[in-house]
């Protein structure tokens, strides 16, 4: 009853100035508009940026690594522990490339709970032939399954069908870049010879185009089978295992644990891919400071027209006070005007400020090197909209207090003799 | 009935600092018994308003005590204060001072509805009784600022009545008014005092306003010189 007639007050006050209620309300409405609509496109584009890399990249990928065994016969001789090792420029030897019982580790890995999926792969490097020149180039065998469901591999795929590489023998997805230059088309059969010198013939059934320019020059994918087929090995050679786990935060515990366990070079994604983290980062710092500077300048406009208010209406908190209204109701009723002046403004902020992203989600976006990307990336997430309504009720209820508080302290005698 | 004290001063003193110390009130002790109709008198600058803004509880920078409904009111929290004007005091000022955003009937009930006793039909009820005394329930719907300056007293009267309170004070309450509407203000005072057996203390310079009260504290200097 009581909080219900301070409200009433509340609300004739502010009829009363209309204009610059409205007003306030309007830069708290514009400030949330801002701050939501622009975090919403940031991270939009944020999420859409690291995609193009997180989204590829295997959270743990075990390979053989090329370089000079550490252990040295000459360091683990007895006869020699005391001298000095002199010897310099060590080669690495012609270790296999393929991971040694590969089957095995893909088993375990699958019986990992933390493992999303996995996904193995065959890497050669390769020279296309083109007439008489040749371009180099690096062919990757694909289980397609496994990559389209943890690397999207088939949004990759600007031309043709993914599916295509299993059911077509010695089919092969070019690199836009490799493709333009080739002049491949698809359904056109090229040309390929391998470090080894085996020269096999690849039909091309579709592009591939990363957004990645220097990617999509060189890399191309075929099947699994056909990979090792051009190698002329034998199903169980793999050169890489591509892990995917359900939480990307595992990855450089786990790498070291397996790397360990299977005695193989493991790299998780944190150590390879470090800067994208910091880069976002500080993308969204960036729009936060945008968005809150916004509100603390809304915040400026309801402190002044509540200070102004109070002067115009000193008569009126003076008779509140004298028929036994306390300081603390008039705190309360000045508070009130401020939060709701937030609420109101900070609502019609919210939706206005999803209108806007919906409205930057329609804008055409079509560039070359994102070829799935056709309109604006907008991220919707509910958390901008809790932040951007906490704070509009933090920065109002903070403009509000002080005048509030002022409010509260006028002595009504001095008002009622001051005339 | 008359002899149960509604107000009580004891010994109040009361200082203003403006650069130098000047004892404005001196040594003030009086007692209103209820149903009486004091007035209280005086030239302009003897004190008289600072005393009454003392009495309603308001200004609580003096020195002395002060009782209303036989318990002390000196060196209590705003709060409580604030409680005890609500409820127990209705105050009149020389300018109206009604809210000019709220309608007639409304500046009336706000009292009423901040000490919360009665339900809001209720004090609808109550408040259009009130306005009917003085005549002016024709315009309840009216906003404040739409209204003469007689009938804004008039109104202000109806709302220092809505709690029932124990006594009503009146900083010259006719003084901003005419001769006329003077002359129903005290018409309406008057009927409150031998009708409703209503307590009131009226400050005035107005000799014959006091004339027509039941008792003249005369003031001078600070000093209560006849009471």
């Amino acid at each position: 009853m009581k909080f219900g007639l301070l409200l009433e007050i509340a609300q004739k006050l502010m009829l009363a100035r209309f204009k610059q209620t409205l007003v306030a309300a309007v830069g708290v409405t514009f400030s949330i508009t801002m701050f939501v609509a622009l975090l919403g496109f940031m991270n939009g584009l944020n999420m859409m940026l690291d995609g193009l890399v997180l989204n590829r990249t295997p959270h743990i990928r075990f390979y053989n690594e090329i370089k000079p065994n550490p252990n040295q016969p000459v360091d683990m001789s007895d006869t020699y522990s005391s001298y000095n090792n002199t010897i310099r420029s060590i080669k690495p030897n012609s270790s296999r490339k393929s991971i040694y019982n590969s089957t095995a580790m893909i088993h375990t890995l699958l019986n990992d709970e933390r493992v999303l999926g996995v996904a193995p792969k065959v890497n050669t490097q390769v020279f296309y032939n083109i007439g008489n020149i040749d371009i180099t180039g690096s062919i990757n065998g694909i289980d397609v399954d496994a990559e389209n469901a943890l690397f999207s591999f088939e949004d990759y795929v600007t031309a043709g069908n993914s599916d295509d590489l299993k059911n077509i023998n010695n089919s092969i997805i070019l690199g836009k870049g490799a493709a333009d230059r080739m002049l491949a088309q698809i359904g056109d059969v090229i040309q390929a010879t391998t470090a080894q010198g085996n020269t096999v013939r690849l039909k091309v059934v579709g592009y591939y185009q990363s957004g990645l320019g220097d990617l999509d020059n060189v890399q191309s994918y075929t099947s699994l089978e056909t990979a090792q087929k051009i190698l002329g090995e034998p199903p169980s050679f793999i050169t890489d295992i591509q892990v995917k786990l359900k939480s990307l935060e595992l990855a450089p515990s786990m790498a070291i644990d397996y790397g360990n366990l299977f005695e193989i070079k493991a790299d998780d994604i944190q150590t390879v891919n470090a800067q994208f983290e910091t880069g976002t980062e500080i993308r969204n710092l960036i729009s936060y400071a945008v968005g809150i500077t916004l509100l603390i300048v809304s915040g400026f406009g309801i402190y002044n027209i509540l200070n102004m208010m109070i002067y115009e209406k000193m008569d009126t908190i003076a008779i509140l006070k004298a028929t036994g209204f306390s300081g603390r109701d008039v705190n309360i009723v000045f508070t009130l005007i401020a939060l709701i002046i937030g609420i109101v403004g900070g609502a019609v902020g919210l939706i206005l400020g999803y209108l806007a992203g919906m409205g930057i989600d329609q804008l055409p976006f079509e560039t070359e090197a994102l070829p799935t990307i056709k309109t604006f990336p907008v991220d919707f997430n509910p958390r901008y909209y809790i932040i951007g309504g906490v704070f509009s009720l933090l920065t109002t209820y903070m403009a509000g207090y002080f005048p509030a508080k002022k409010a509260s302290s006028v002595d009504p005698v001095e008002i009622i003799r001051g005339k | 009935m008359k002899e149960i004290p509604v107000l009580e001063a004891r010994n109040i003193n009361k200082f203003f600092y403006n650069l130098v110390e000047t004892q404005v009130l001196k040594d003030i002790t009086f007692t209103i018994k209820r149903g009486e109709f004091v007035s209280v008198m005086g030239k302009s600058g003897c004190g008289k308003s600072t005393l009454l803004y003392i009495l309603s509880t308001m200004d609580t920078s003096y020195q002395g005590r002060l009782l209303i409904d036989e318990s002390p009111v000196t060196g209590r929290s705003q709060s409580f204060l604030s409680r005890i004007r609500n409820e127990k005091i209705g105050f009149v000022f020389q300018f109206h001072y009604l809210l000019a955003e709220f309608s007639v009937l409304e500046n009336v009930m706000i009292p009423g509805l901040k000490l919360g006793k009665m339900g809001r039909k209720e004090l609808e009820y109550k408040a259009m009784e009130k306005l009917r005394i003085f005549g002016m329930e024709d315009h309840a719907l009216k906003k404040a600022n739409q209204l003469s300056g007689g009938q804004k007293q008039r109104v202000a009267i109806a709302r220092a009545l809505i709690n029932d309170p124990l006594i009503i004070m009146g900083d010259e309450p006719s003084g901003n008014l005419d001769k006329k509407n003077s002359d129903i203000v005290f018409g309406i005072f008057k009927e409150l005092a031998t009708t409703y057996h209503q307590t009131l203390l009226i400050v005035t310079h107005d000799h014959e306003f006091a004339e027509g009260t039941d008792r003249i504290i005369e003031m001078e200097d600070g000093r209560i010189i006849s009471q």
